[in-house]
């Protein structure tokens, strides 16, 4: 019998595939900007297309951020979502309605404030209604993914008709605050004022997520609870306290996305929040359930290929996002950062 | 006999049978009992709801699987039929090309979502098909030359189905003989038929076996069954049977459009009826289609008449407005989730 | 005699349609390490589960320190007093060794005198800080899971196969860390199939058998009778 061979462990350096596969992610959304520069003629419409890509992108972030998180740390799915949305805006509308005189005036300053207010009270409102929207039609059926699914959209549907009541039928046009109308000239490139300040806010937003989630003890919870929620309780946190934050965290998001969106397009209507669910479930699903992350960077990959697309071949935006989702999920399976459950 | 026609599925509850045979008895002689327009319109968007609803029943109750695709399927249908008469001329091989052609394609699209949904969980599918849904109605509104676009298409159905086609001199028992009286009975006797048909699929050993995989689906593959195959089936025989329905429908109309086949409020309107009705079961299918077809309808009559009754207070009038029907219905949804969760079938049943 | 730090009186556990425990009896002294023993299957997991309340006994009553909490809710239960450290170790992947401790000090911040004797029982802990919890290696999770239940004072543990697939040199860390919660006082209540540990560590022994308990008495009695071993548990532990 020969001696054990010689134990002389081999070690190869890591691949190039290995080193950047975590970084795959951040990396398709710079692949994608520069499959636009290729595909897109001339630079200056590329770059107007890009910052449209990433403010629409940050808009959808910030409505899917709290669905994801809600269906992560809860395990419930809120079909109902896009309610929130739609009462942000009308919510929001109403108060830059009444705050004509500070919108209309050529003041940045004063623009910036009338839509902070608005912000903050379409916030406020879709809020409480989250609020109550948990406690009275999501807590009877936690647990049952089908019932979710079918009670939260029938709250969509009696909040769009309850909107229809309040507000009218009719659709509500809205123009943007004087000093943010228009645009800046870029490298040649036409920038719209607006979709500059929406890059900004959704930035701050996701720091702001980021910070808390990471930098917290509320937010090393919900990420514990992601992931394993029986053990959290086990260590003898209330988990329940913890949800309800985070369904009314995920509400008012969705407030403030509808605001924004609202602006963006300058008209609403009761449908529009049903209307942007289906992008926010494309992303929610690219970037992974329970992911802030993911849902980032899905948001952006979505809302850069809706406008590159829309510019090349109008009629193929939504399907090349279909497109996008299923190429996705071709690779990961769970999306592209998926967090693993501990069930 | 009786008993082998419902292929043994039978009401099981005195009460739930005496609704079943009124609606049997109102839809077969609907055009005699009911003379109108209007009225034989709703009862034929009902015979036709019935099909389509049990249709996803099969998938939902008796598979298990939530999917949003299903009015996908109805407009193939319906697509397939105004096409083919658009393009093979009127004519009843246009309608059976068509229709057969919808029913093979919406197969054949369920049996490819279904092989993807291996690899994603459920809440995934769900929300996939909701987003292949609305790109799809999106993609049809767009592709205006070849579908007709957000107008729709109108087209020519076989003459033996129209008004001016006598079949018979004089009147039968106060109605007029014509070819709309044989369309009637044409979307009647088609949706009996599949009815039954689904009847004996959900009561076979292949409808057991989809009961078992629902209730639990590790023991089932277990056990021997290829779970993945069982799931496939139903939802390619769910949306064939989805598109037939589409069909018909198109014929009924002489017309389609994205919102009268494609929109999702269909989609919400189908939840609609499966729960109230009662979900997963075929007899829940006809009461949950006949409640909602006829509150659509009617409902709002009602919802004026209270309307106007209470048209000095404040917020009440647009409260009962008679566009706001929706809103009682979505009511009555949520409720019905929480109180009947077994559908109004369930509760008759003693469930 | 003091008083039990936990009773369970009758306990009857069901997970949907299985009967899991059937009629458990069960004493906890104080200040003691009580072995829970029984091949697999039997109910041990459950039962610790049962006291932690994540299942719910529909029949009986569990008592903590004189306090009946066999339908308070989890949280409640581990506020108490009581650490748990499961069998699949409840390890936060995304987080790092230090996001752990964090949030395992439940009342505030980390006490800093208690974490450096944590990290003189567990060496590793202070190696691994900041590495995300999910790269560690098996044995350094479970001693992560260890130190967690033990970064505040409890005063009952229920550890469950901590020793499960362990390495020797590991195995050795943790009967100590064990033998120094005793030392500070704590109860334990252990679930073990190492019945070396169990004999280095043990007071008390209950043997549970098809969800009920079997045999109950002092560790030294079940150590030292091979036909009781064999008669309960189904084959010589000697062997092992």
């Amino acid at each position: 019998m020969s001696a054990a061979p010689e134990h002389a462990p081999t070690m190869a350096k890591m691949s190039l595939t290995e080193r950047l596969a975590p970084h795959a992610p951040i990396l398709l959304v710079i692949a994608l900007i520069l499959a636009g520069l290729v595909a897109i003629p001339a630079t200056s419409s590329w770059l107007t297309l890009t910052v449209s890509g990433l403010a629409m992108g940050m808009m959808i972030f910030i409505m899917a951020s709290g669905l994801t998180l809600v269906f992560g740390l809860m395990d419930v799915i809120n079909f109902g979502h896009g309610a929130f949305v739609s009462v942000g805006a009308f919510v929001g509308v109403s108060f830059l309605l009444l705050l004509e005189h500070m919108t209309g005036a050529p003041n940045l300053l004063w623009n910036l404030t009338a839509l902070m207010v608005a912000i903050v009270g379409a916030m406020t409102a879709t809020g409480v209604m989250g609020w109550a929207f948990e406690r009275v039609i999501v807590k009877p059926v936690y647990g049952h993914h089908l019932k979710q699914i079918l009670v939260t959209m029938g709250g969509l549907i009696v909040v769009e008709q309850l909107i229809i009541v309040l507000w009218g039928p009719e659709e509500i046009y809205i123009t943007r605050p004087e000093a943010l109308k228009g645009a800046i000239t870029f490298a040649g490139a036409a920038l719209e004022k607006y979709r500059l300040v929406a890059v900004g806010i959704g930035l701050v937003v996701f720091l702001a997520m980021r910070w808390t989630l990471r930098r917290t003890k509320i937010g090393l919870i919900v990420r514990a609870g992601v992931e394993n929620s029986e053990m959290v309780q086990a260590l003898g946190y209330n988990l329940r306290m913890v949800f309800i934050g985070v369904f009314v965290a995920g509400s008012a998001l969705a407030g403030l996305g509808g605001v924004l969106w609202g602006l963006y397009q300058e008209v609403i209507t009761a449908h529009m929040g049903n209307q942007t669910m289906i992008l926010v479930f494309i992303v929610v699903i690219i970037g992974g359930l329970g992911s802030v992350e993911g849902c980032f960077i899905g948001a952006l990959l979505v809302g850069l290929m809706q406008n590159y697309v829309a510019f090349l071949e109008p009629k193929a935006a939504l399907i090349s996002n279909i497109a996008l989702m299923v190429a996705i999920l071709m690779w990961r399976p769970m999306g592209m950062i998926p967090v693993v459950k501990a069930k | 006999m009786l008993k082998t026609l419902v292929s043994g599925d039978t009401p099981r509850s005195p009460i739930l049978l005496a609704i079943l045979i009124v609606i049997l008895i109102c839809l077969a002689f609907a055009p005699f009992l009911f003379p109108g327009v209007r009225s034989v319109d709703t009862a034929a968007r009902i015979c036709i709801f019935i099909v389509l609803v049990a249709s996803y029943g099969l998938l939902l109750g008796y598979g298990g699987i939530v999917s949003f695709a299903h009015t996908m399927f109805f407009g193939l249908g319906a697509y397939g039929v105004a096409l083919a008469s658009t393009h093979m001329g009127r004519g009843f091989d246009a309608l059976l090309v068509g229709s057969v052609a919808g029913a093979g394609l919406a197969a054949l699209l369920a049996l490819v979502i279904g092989l993807f949904s291996l690899r994603v969980r459920a809440i995934f599918f769900a929300m996939i098909t909701l987003a292949v849904a609305s790109a799809v109605a999106v993609l049809v509104s767009q592709l205006s030359t070849l579908t007709g676009g957000e107008d729709g298409l109108s087209f020519k159905i076989p003459r033996a189905l129209g008004p001016a086609f006598k079949f018979m001199d004089g009147e039968l028992f106060g109605v007029k003989a014509n070819g709309k009286l044989l369309k009637y009975y044409l979307v009647f006797i088609s949706c009996f038929v599949l009815f039954l048909l689904m009847l004996r699929v959900v009561n076979s050993p292949f409808g057991r076996v989809l009961q078992a995989i629902r209730e639990n689906d590790f023991r089932a593959e277990a056990i021997g069954y290829r779970v993945v195959h069982y799931r496939v089936a139903a939802t390619c025989l769910s949306a064939a049977i989805a598109a037939l329905a589409g069909a018909l429908y198109a014929v009924w109309l002489r017309y389609v459009g994205p919102d009268t086949t494609l929109s999702m409020e269909i989609m919400i309107d189908i939840l609609l009826m499966v729960v109230i009705g009662g979900m997963g079961t075929m007899y829940g299918a006809v009461i949950g289609a006949t409640l909602f077809v006829l509150a659509q309808n009617y409902l709002q009559n009602v919802l004026s008449l209270a309307g106007e009754s209470v048209s000095s207070l404040p917020l009440l009038p647009d409260l009962l407005n008679a566009d706001r029907w929706l809103l009682w219905l979505g009511v009555l949804f949520i409720l019905s989730v929480y109180f009947f969760p077994t559908g109004i079938v369930g509760r008759l049943r003693g469930k | 005699m003091s008083e039990p730090i936990l009773k369970l009186e009758g306990v009857f556990t069901n997970i949907a349609q299985y009967h899991i425990l059937q009629g458990v009896e069960l004493i906890v002294p104080r200040g003691e390490v009580t072995m829970l023993l029984g091949r697999n299957g039997v109910g041990k997991t459950t039962t610790l589960r049962t006291i932690i309340g994540h299942w719910r006994a529909h029949q009986g009553s569990v008592t903590f320190d004189g306090q009946d909490i066999t339908k308070l809710p989890t949280p409640a239960i581990a506020r108490a007093g009581i650490g748990f450290v499961p069998e699949d170790m409840g390890i936060f992947a995304d987080l790092t060794v230090e996001e752990n401790m964090i949030l395992a000090a439940v009342s505030g911040a980390i006490d800093d005198a208690r974490l450096q004797w944590l990290f003189t029982v567990f060496p590793a802990l202070e190696t691994f800080w900041k590495k995300d919890a999910g790269t560690l290696s098996g044995g350094q999770k479970q001693m992560l899971s260890i130190a967690r239940a033990m970064i505040e004072e409890r005063a009952l543990y229920l550890i469950d196969e901590p020793t499960k697939g362990l390495a020797p040199a590991i195995i050795t860390t943790m009967a100590r860390a064990i033998k120094e919660l005793k030392d500070q006082g704590a109860s334990i209540l252990l679930v073990e199939q190492n019945f070396a540990v169990a004999k280095a560590l043990g007071d008390t022994a209950n043997v549970m058998d098809d969800g009920r308990m079997v045999w109950s008495g002092q560790m030294s009695e079940l150590a030292t009778n091979a036909e009781l071993q064999e008669r309960l548990m189904g084959l010589s532990m000697e062997a092992h």
